[in-house]
């Protein structure tokens, strides 16, 4: 058994870990919590230049074609210093999208430029409140012509395309469903940022009228697509969240060492070790059920639907649980805007939600275990 | 990433299937298949018989404590090795829970400070479950605090002669040998008057009493000393350096990959799919769900986690300190589950009946048990503190005793 990745896996995090501690210190995602870009163009351009954006995209598409353990680490480098760029919009749901479903000519029109870092994209599935769901895509497409709203939209308010979630049919099945791609700067496309609680990432509305879509995938296979990308996303969000809840870790631990009260480090007090050490305990299961994740992933077994959930599920718990007991351990410093914890709380919560949040993973893990007992 | 055995743990694996099939006791397999949880019944049969004949056939065929020394009973395998062979024993590695002890504990601590004559003479009985031995650490007033422990041993010529009590001893009613830990000097600090010894259980003045638990069950001994007399070859490492050698003995407890812990996620999953509620099948309730949901990727967690360990092994690698957290997660996950599950039932959950309806009552036992596997072995905040420190690096606990003789801590109060 070797349930670990590969020296030269582990080599690229190494990689992408020091990129990232040059590229991403906090001073830089700082920049995009004030408000001074929507996202780091910089680090975005570094990132193309690393190979990192196209890690997973085929070689004849512009790509490294390595895979997706490999995504995987980089994944987890990513959420650990909360870059603040369009990399899971683009690289885990536009890019798998057409990985997925595109046509040859597709896949040659945008995966080269996701690699190259000269295209952003995104999915727009949700529409208000809710969970994805088939009965919650009213957008209808018709000839052609996209209308209705998207929101929110990861990444909406500076991606180039997306992939649209859209109704073609009325009998109330999943096979309603079809995607497009949308060339968001054409006309017919009416794009407004939103604020949201993770001041890193942007979260937009998209009104389309009559804009004009070109179809992604058969018509009526929309849903099953959706869910596929769903499931790949799971796990790689999965790793950001896991390394971010590793981060979240680290920094009540070095506080703990390093603060003073009592005549004594915080850290020698049961009550703070003990949090800690729950902090501990539930990163290490989300990343144990993270790299069954990556494994059914990278090998696209029959496992995956309950694989990706169970990471899913685990990785947003521990991300959740570390980011808010991080704050806990700092105390008042905590709460300050100085001090960065506030930075992966918002970024936990919000993560959390993007892909469908938790009750929502939680029931479709049940759904995919029953199916596997029954089977 | 994969789950593939290399060429030769795969060589290995077949050799050890083959001898299984060949040699198990399969009257005993449907039985062990239903033991779930720990609890291991034969109708008909003493366990510790079934065990040891097992035992007993596995260290013939050269699968006994397969991971040491030939010269000591076992057969030189590798860790991943031993790893392979507990997958292939499957339930037939229920028949060894008289054995674990000493196999897990008291072995490796011979092994570890015993003479060579001693682990000759010792080693193989042990492996061969021939002689089955306990480990005689805990005490009244000394749990956690092991090191606070009260019993004395004094030096009378070339022998020791042992007072005191000790608690908490799993299967001291059957065992031949004990590994104690007792106090030679209380004239110094806690963890330096403690020196470690092995006895003959029937030695004259060893009094075993099974302890009324609170599940109703006697699995627990006390065990007394009145003027018991130990040899001084029968000391392990050196006097006053017992605290020492017992870390052998409790790393050993905690390297012990593979053994697979109980987290009553099967079970529970199993019973939700089948209890009917008011408004259908319990497994369809959103709260049921979000519930299950949460326990089943702690449980999935703890199996991958052991994945990772088992491969570091397989690399000829030390396995990390995740492994830490199994007891830690799964005892606690036993009581919720439970808790829940009789939640389910309403008021007919606090029934005890062992019938179909009742899920064979396994819930209420498991209520009723649980609470010792948040204490057995390092409680749970014990095992938190393991974690801060040793995996986390936090400064340890201010010790107002560790500089104080032992015989100037106070007691009032224990």
């Amino acid at each position: 058994m070797n349930f670990d990745f590969s020296d030269e896996q582990k080599q690229m995090r190494d990689e992408a870990r020091k990129f990232l501690s040059e590229q991403c210190p906090p001073k830089a995602v700082r920049e995009v919590l004030d408000g001074k870009a929507p996202y780091d163009k910089s680090l975005w351009k570094g990132l193309a230049e690393m190979g990192f954006l196209g890690v997973a995209i085929p070689e004849q598409f512009g790509g490294a074609g390595a895979g997706h353990l490999e995504l995987c680490v980089i994944a987890e480098e990513m959420g650990r210093a909360l870059a603040p760029v369009p990399f899971s919009s683009t690289v885990y749901l536009a890019a798998e999208a057409l990985l997925i479903a595109g046509s040859d000519a597709q896949k040659q029109k945008w995966l080269p430029k996701i690699a190259s870092g000269d295209a952003i994209g995104t999915l727009a599935l949700f529409e208000g409140h809710g969970n994805p769901s088939p009965k919650a895509v009213k957008l209808t497409a018709d000839g052609g012509a996209l209308n209705g709203v998207k929101k929110p939209v990861p990444d909406g308010a500076i991606a180039d395309f997306a992939v649209v979630a859209a109704r073609t049919g009325s009998s109330g099945r999943e096979s309603d469903i079809s995607l497009f791609i949308v060339d968001l700067k054409a006309s017919g496309v009416e794009v407004k940022s939103l604020t949201n609680i993770d001041l890193t990432r942007g979260q937009a509305e998209i009104t389309f009228k009559d804009a004009k879509a070109e179809p992604l995938g058969a018509a009526g296979e929309g849903w099953g697509v959706i869910t596929q990308v769903l499931d790949r996303a799971a796990v790689l969000m999965a790793f950001e969240q896991v390394g971010g809840a590793d981060r979240a870790l680290e920094m009540g631990r070095d506080y703990a060492l390093d603060r003073i009260a009592f005549g004594r480090p915080i850290g020698s007090f049961q009550a703070v070790k003990h949090m800690l050490a729950d902090m501990y305990v539930s990163a290490t299961l989300a990343r144990s059920n993270c790299y069954y994740g990556a494994w059914a992933l990278s090998t696209n077994a029959g496992e995956l639907p309950e694989a990706a959930a169970a990471a899913r599920i685990s990785a947003t718990q521990a991300f959740q649980h570390c980011a808010k007991n991080n704050i806990q351990v700092h105390g008042g410093m905590g709460f300050t805007w100085e001090f960065d914890c506030h930075m992966y709380y918002r970024r936990a919560n919000a993560v959390a939600l993007g892909l469908g949040s938790l009750s929502y993973w939680e029931d479709a893990l049940i759904d995919r275990m029953r199916k596997k007992n029954a089977a | 990433m994969n789950f593939d055995d290399t060429p030769q743990e795969a060589e290995f694996r077949k050799i050890a299937r083959t001898w299984i099939a060949a040699n198990a006791p399969k009257e005993f397999e449907e039985e062990l298949s239903k033991s779930s949880l720990g609890r291991i019944r034969l109708a008909k049969h003493d366990m510790v018989e079934v065990g040891k004949a097992w035992q007993k056939r596995k260290a013939e065929g050269g699968w006994a404590c397969l991971h040491w020394p030939k010269e000591y009973g076992g057969r030189g395998a590798t860790p991943i090795e031993r790893v392979i062979w507990q997958q292939e024993e499957g339930v037939y590695g229920k028949l060894t829970q008289p054995f674990q002890i000493g196999e897990g504990m008291c072995g490796p601590t011979v092994m570890a400070w015993g003479s060579e004559d001693a682990k000759r003479r010792y080693l193989p009985k042990l492996a061969s479950g021939e002689e089955i031995w306990c480990q005689l650490f805990s005490e009244p007033s000394a749990g956690s605090d092991v090191a606070g422990l009260r019993t004395r041993a004094e030096k009378k010529g070339d022998n020791w002669v042992v007072n005191g009590q000790k608690i908490w001893t799993s299967g001291a009613h059957y065992s031949d040998y004990g590994l104690l830990i007792a106090r030679t000097d209380p004239n110094v600090p806690k963890h330096k008057g403690l020196t470690m010894f092995f006895l003959d259980m029937k030695s004259p003045g060893v009094e075993v009493r099974p302890i009324k638990q609170a599940n109703g069950m006697q699995e627990f001994n006390e065990v007394y000393f009145t003027d018991v007399v130990i040899p001084d070859s029968q000391r392990l490492g050196a006097v006053g350096e017992g605290w020492s050698v017992s870390l052998t003995t409790l790393m050993n407890e905690r390297m012990s990959i593979g053994s697979r812990l109980a987290t009553g996620v099967p079970e529970m999953f199993e019973f939700c799919s089948n209890l009917m509620l008011e408004d259908g099948l319990a497994i369809d309730d959103p709260a049921v769900r979000s519930k299950l949901a949460s326990w089943a990727v702690k449980a999935s967690g703890l199996k991958y986690t052991s994945y990772r360990a088992i491969s570091a092994l397989s690399k000829g690698e030390r396995p990390g300190p995740e492994n830490s957290i199994g007891k830690l997660v799964s005892g606690l996950m036993l009581q919720d589950i439970a808790t829940y599950a009789m939640d389910l039932e309403g008021a007919a959950g606090s029934l005890t009946g062992t019938d179909e309806e009742q899920a064979n009552g396994q819930f209420q036992q498991m209520l009723l048990s649980s609470p010792s596997m948040r204490i057995a072995g390092g409680t749970d905040e014990i095992l938190r503190n393991i974690i801060a420190e040793r995996v986390l690096g936090l400064p340890g606990d201010i010790r107002v005793d560790k500089d104080v003789p032992y015989n100037k801590i106070p007691t009032k109060g224990r």
